[in-house]
């Protein structure tokens, strides 16, 4: 158990707008190894739809196996979850969504669960562009069955009993940008000044929104060695910008165009603020996100921070022209054509 | 142990009614050149007189250029099995042409095109020719290549007609019907019938002994395939999420799903859909986006064939754990593995039934019909969302994808969608703790909540994992077994609401019984009557339902002998019924059909005269 809460509340706890105080986006207690990066995330999650006035309830949680797909119990108990099977987590995302578009879909990974078992789904969700958020714990390993390499292993990092991992790693961010993803993000879980802002924008983005998060796996894969150790992360993080996320509907004019400060506004007149930091990246470019990652990776660093969006974007629900009304709430009247309409239709098979 | 192949062909004994409104024809085709729509004019025409008939395609697992053939038979007392025997066989692919001849009974006709002179080795002399030199037809009446190969086709159908006294003013309005729209295209089409059936009054005695002639047997009946009757359940069924992987023969569920939700689920005033259909990218995505959906309170499906079913196991076992509603439409074929893509079976039951790892049990529907696709189909989706669970309607490649003759649809406009156990904000209120898993009305039914209902009660986790009653994760024992206990009380439940079997014939009077389910029905409602004819009589019960309703039970136990029909090699039913019914397992004899062709009344009946007066000892 990696931290025993205290049941004693400041009465003097910041409130929301909504008027609750943190501890309401609180889950159970996590059972993960005490100093599991993935608990830091469920704590950034957390922070994040504080601060972003989040009902819980209107919030559905889904994960597959693993891990990380655990961690959704440890974050907004007032929210549905669904813990899926292994590496499925995007198609019971996808019918949740087309059942019920206005909810906010929150998808919980693995690097096992999303880049082997789960790698058709994930290609495919990203496809269609759902309006969802999935994270992916990356932590290079399988936690869960205890270790063994996963398939975002670096070719040549070591695992815990000293082996050399003899393969390529799938790079998920860039993947998710090669597939169309109008949001890709990376980060690192023990940065929790870079994941809050990140995850409050995925959040808000109108589509598929990824987030790479590297999150080491203290028990399996924190040895000399591991690429996905915590030392070594510390080490070769390279962010490419400092963002705020500005939820404010109204355009404020303060810092625009001055120094290296980009804003980028969403759908819903919210913004994204970037103080950049790596050169010659533009995240409203494709290409420019894809050749930063491409050097970051020549120099051994991982490049965190928002590295793509595209905030003009039109989710699956658009593609498939369906409905603004949720398909749940639709009733026999909206669904069934009666009786009479079944007679034409006797009419055409004679 | 199938037979029914080896009477086909030249054994002319089983062949008892040719004449009027009784026969069977054959077009070997080859596939891919526009036969289907000539051919489904044939049997059109026979149904618009009032007579009973049922087509079957038989056709390769390819796209083009392989034979292909469609089986019609007409019968005058409505039996709608098929019959083996070939009365006429209308030879247009060379590919298959000796085997095609070798097929027709002794003393039945050949019609085949004569362009070319027929090949020494194709003469028998027990059957009778007419050759219609249809290509030269063709390429003397129509400059087009494509015309050419389509009018063919046509030509003999008209040919046909003239043969069969096929009424041309019905062969009229059916072309008048086909082209709505594109009128420019029926006079063509007209002048081909005209000249098949001029060529066959010039040149032979038309029309032959065995014919047609129009009755009114068939009332307000329609001709409908099962798999567009599936469709069209799921939409009147309040389906409003479909996500499916294409797998022939179930395909076209879908995409008839899709075709009546695009004018019929149209919001007229916003030009948006009432229904979101997704094409997933594999069997698995397919189940989990309707499990998803099912999940957040949309009524969802997804139809396949059994390498679906095989891919979807382990997610039917999360939702017969979890408890989500979901209904799925298998189309059989035969198996195992590819199997005979486009052949049928009905070989999935036990996958289906026990789909996935642990202790699972799913309900299974099993219709014969197209009109009972329909109702079952939408049955399935209140008895997903009462029971929780997924329902498996079991069709087959001949039911799904064969025209057949059906009672009309109906649809009682007070019918109300049954949603089950949901609670909604102001009942979670007035609750202290809401438990999920909880058995409050000692049924084994449990209530649920949709996601996002109210902010601080009735949100809970779903998973696949043990959980006590209020959906909190443990691997006690105890709770664990509770709950696989409850399911199990859910099940006994769920036997009172499923549809219970039909009883054929006077019940209980005869010693010996007969038990089927789906297509079997059609050939062993022949088969009884054939007995019949024989001095045998058997009861008969008609199984449309896993799991049994108790007069299953009752049926075995009060008769001697019970003859269990089905189409697959490994008596898949009779070994459910041994394993959920306190029955005598030796009471039960198995009669099999696995060629991938529809079993027949012919071999059913001979399996049953073979038992009981030849083999004395039972199996
Ligand atoms: C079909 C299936 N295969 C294998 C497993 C066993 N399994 C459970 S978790 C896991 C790996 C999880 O690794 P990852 O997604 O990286 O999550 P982590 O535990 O590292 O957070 C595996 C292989 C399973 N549950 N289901
Ligand atoms: S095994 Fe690794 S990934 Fe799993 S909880 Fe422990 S530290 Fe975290």
């Amino acid at each position: 158990m990696s931290y025993v809460r205290p049941k004693f509340r400041h009465p003097a706890l910041p409130t929301n707008k909504l008027g609750y105080t943190v501890d309401y986006y609180e889950g159970s207690l996590s059972t993960l190894c005490a100093g599991c990066g993935h608990d830091s995330i469920s704590a950034s999650v957390i922070q994040a739809a504080f601060e972003l006035n989040i009902e819980p309830h209107r919030l559905a949680k889904l994960s597959g196996i693993g891990c990380s797909s655990k961690t959704p119990a440890y974050f907004l108990s007032n929210s549905h979850g669904f813990n899926s099977v292994h590496g499925r987590m995007p198609s019971v995302a996808t019918g949740a969504n087309l059942a019920n578009r206005d909810l906010i879909y929150f998808g919980v990974s693995g690097d096992g669960d999303t880049a082997s078992i789960g790698m058709g789904q994930f290609v495919h969700v990203v496809r269609r562009n759902l309006n969802m958020v999935y994270v992916v714990m990356n932590n290079g390993c399988y936690g869960l069955t205890k270790g063994q390499d996963s398939a975002t292993a670096d070719l040549g990092s070591k695992n815990k009993s000293g082996q050399v991992n003899p393969f390529e790693s799938i790079d998920l961010a860039s993947l998710a940008i090669e597939l169309g993803a109008t949001f890709v993000a990376q980060s690192f879980s023990g940065d929790k000044a870079q994941l809050i802002p990140l995850m409050k924008a995925a959040i808000m983005h109108p589509g598929f929104a990824f987030i790479n998060v590297i999150s080491p796996c203290v028990t399996f894969n924190n040895n000399v060695g591991s690429t996905k150790s915590y030392d070594y992360v510390r080490e070769h993080v390279e962010a490419t910008a400092t963002i705020d996320f500005v939820p404010e509907m109204k355009e404020i004019t303060a810092n625009y165009k001055e120094g290296s400060v980009e804003k980028v506004k969403m759908h819903d007149g919210s913004f994204i603020q970037l103080n950049k930091l790596a050169k010659d990246w533009d995240p409203l470019d494709k290409r420019s996100a894809v050749n930063a990652m491409m050097n970051a990776k020549e120099k051994g660093e991982i490049l965190t921070g928002l590295l793509y969006m595209n905030p003009e974007t039109k989710d699956l629900h658009h593609t498939i022209n369906s409905t603004e009304k949720p398909l749940n709430t639709l009733s026999a009247k909206d669904l069934c054509p009666g009786s009479e309409m079944l007679k034409d239709i006797n009419a055409e098979f004679r | 142990m199938s037979s029914s192949t080896k009477s086909t062909g030249s054994n002319g004994s089983a062949i008892k009614n040719s004449g009027i409104n009784n026969f069977v024809v054959r077009f070997a085709n080859v596939n891919g050149t526009g036969s289907a729509s000539a051919n489904h004019l044939f049997t059109k025409a026979i149904f618009r007189m009032g007579i009973p008939v049922t087509p079957k395609n038989i056709f390769p697992s390819n796209i083009q250029g392989l034979p292909t053939w469609y089986e019609v038979r007409v019968s005058e007392k409505g039996y709608l099995g098929r019959r083996e025997g070939i009365d006429l066989l209308v030879a247009v692919n060379p590919q298959s042409m000796k085997a095609d001849i070798a097929s027709v009974r002794p003393g039945g006709y050949l019609l085949y095109d004569s362009s070319k002179k027929l090949n020494e080795e194709y003469l028998r002399s027990d059957i009778h020719y007419i050759g219609i030199p249809l290509m030269d037809m063709c390429n003397e009446n129509y400059s087009d290549p494509r015309q050419r190969q389509l009018f063919k086709n046509i030509i003999y159908v008209g040919a046909l007609a003239a043969l069969f006294a096929i009424e041309f003013e019905v062969l009229e309005g059916l072309l008048a019907d086909q082209f709505k729209g594109k009128e420019k295209l029926i006079p063509a089409n007209v002048k081909a019938l005209q000249l098949g059936g001029d060529y066959i009054r010039e040149n032979f005695k038309y029309p032959l002994d065995m014919r047609v002639e129009r009755r009114e047997l068939l009332k307000d009946s329609i001709l409908m395939d099962g798999n567009s009757a599936c469709g069209l359940g799921a939409v009147y069924g309040g389906a409003s999420v479909a996500a499916w992987y294409p797998i022939t023969p179930s395909t076209s569920v879908v995409e008839a799903f899709m075709d009546y939700s695009a004018t019929l689920r149209l919001d007229k005033e916003t030009g948006k859909r009432k229904v979101a259909i997704v094409q997933a990218e594999d069997e698995l995505a397919a189940i989990g986006m309707v499990i998803g959906a099912g999940w957040n309170g949309a009524r969802s499906f997804t139809a396949t064939s059994g390498p679906g079913v095989s891919l979807m196991n382990e997610f039917l076992g999360l939702a017969y754990f979890a408890e989500i509603p979901a209904v799925l439409i298998d189309v059989q074929r035969t198996g195992p593995s590819t199997g005979m893509p486009t052949r049928t079976q009905q070989s999935d039951v036990m996958e289906a039934a026990y789909a996935s790892h642990g202790d699972t049990k799913h309900v299974l529907l099993f219709p014969s019909t197209p009109k009972e696709c329909f109702d079952m189909t939408a049955d399935a989706f209140d008895l997903a969302e009462e029971l929780q669970t997924p329902i498996i309607v079991m069709t087959d490649l001949d039911l799904g994808m064969n025209d057949h003759i059906s009672a009309p649809l109906q649809w009682d406009d007070k019918r109300e969608y049954k949603r089950g156990k949901v609670l909604n904000a102001e009942q979670l209120e007035k609750i202290e703790r809401f438990g999920r898993y909880k058995d409050v009305d000692n049924d084994g039914i449990p209530y649920r909540t949709y996601p996002g209902t109210h902010p601080t009660k009735g949100s809970y986790f779903t998973r696949g994992t043990s959980r006590d009653e209020y959906a909190v994760y443990t691997e006690d024992g105890n709770a664990y077994k509770k709950n696989m206990d409850r399911l199990m009380k859910k099940w006994e439940t769920s036997k009172t609401m499923v549809h219970k079997p039909e009883l054929y014939q006077e019940k209980n009077s005869s010693e010996n019984g007969v038990l089927f389910f789906g297509t079997s029905a059609y050939s062993v409602e022949e088969a009884m009557d054939d007995l019949k004819l024989q001095g045998i009589t058997l009861d008969a019960l008609r199984i449309r339902s896993f799991p049994f309703n108790k007069t299953v039970e009752e049926f075995i136990t009060s008769h001697k002998k019970v003859f269990v029909i089905e189409q697959n090699r490994d008596a898949q039913m009779k070994s459910i019924i041994s394993i959920e019914l306190q029955v005598d397992p030796n009471k039960l004899i198995s009669i099999l059909n696995y060629d991938g062709l529809p079993i027949t009344a012919h071999h059913i009946a001979l399996e049953i005269v073979k038992n009981l007066f030849t083999n004395k000892k039972v199996k």
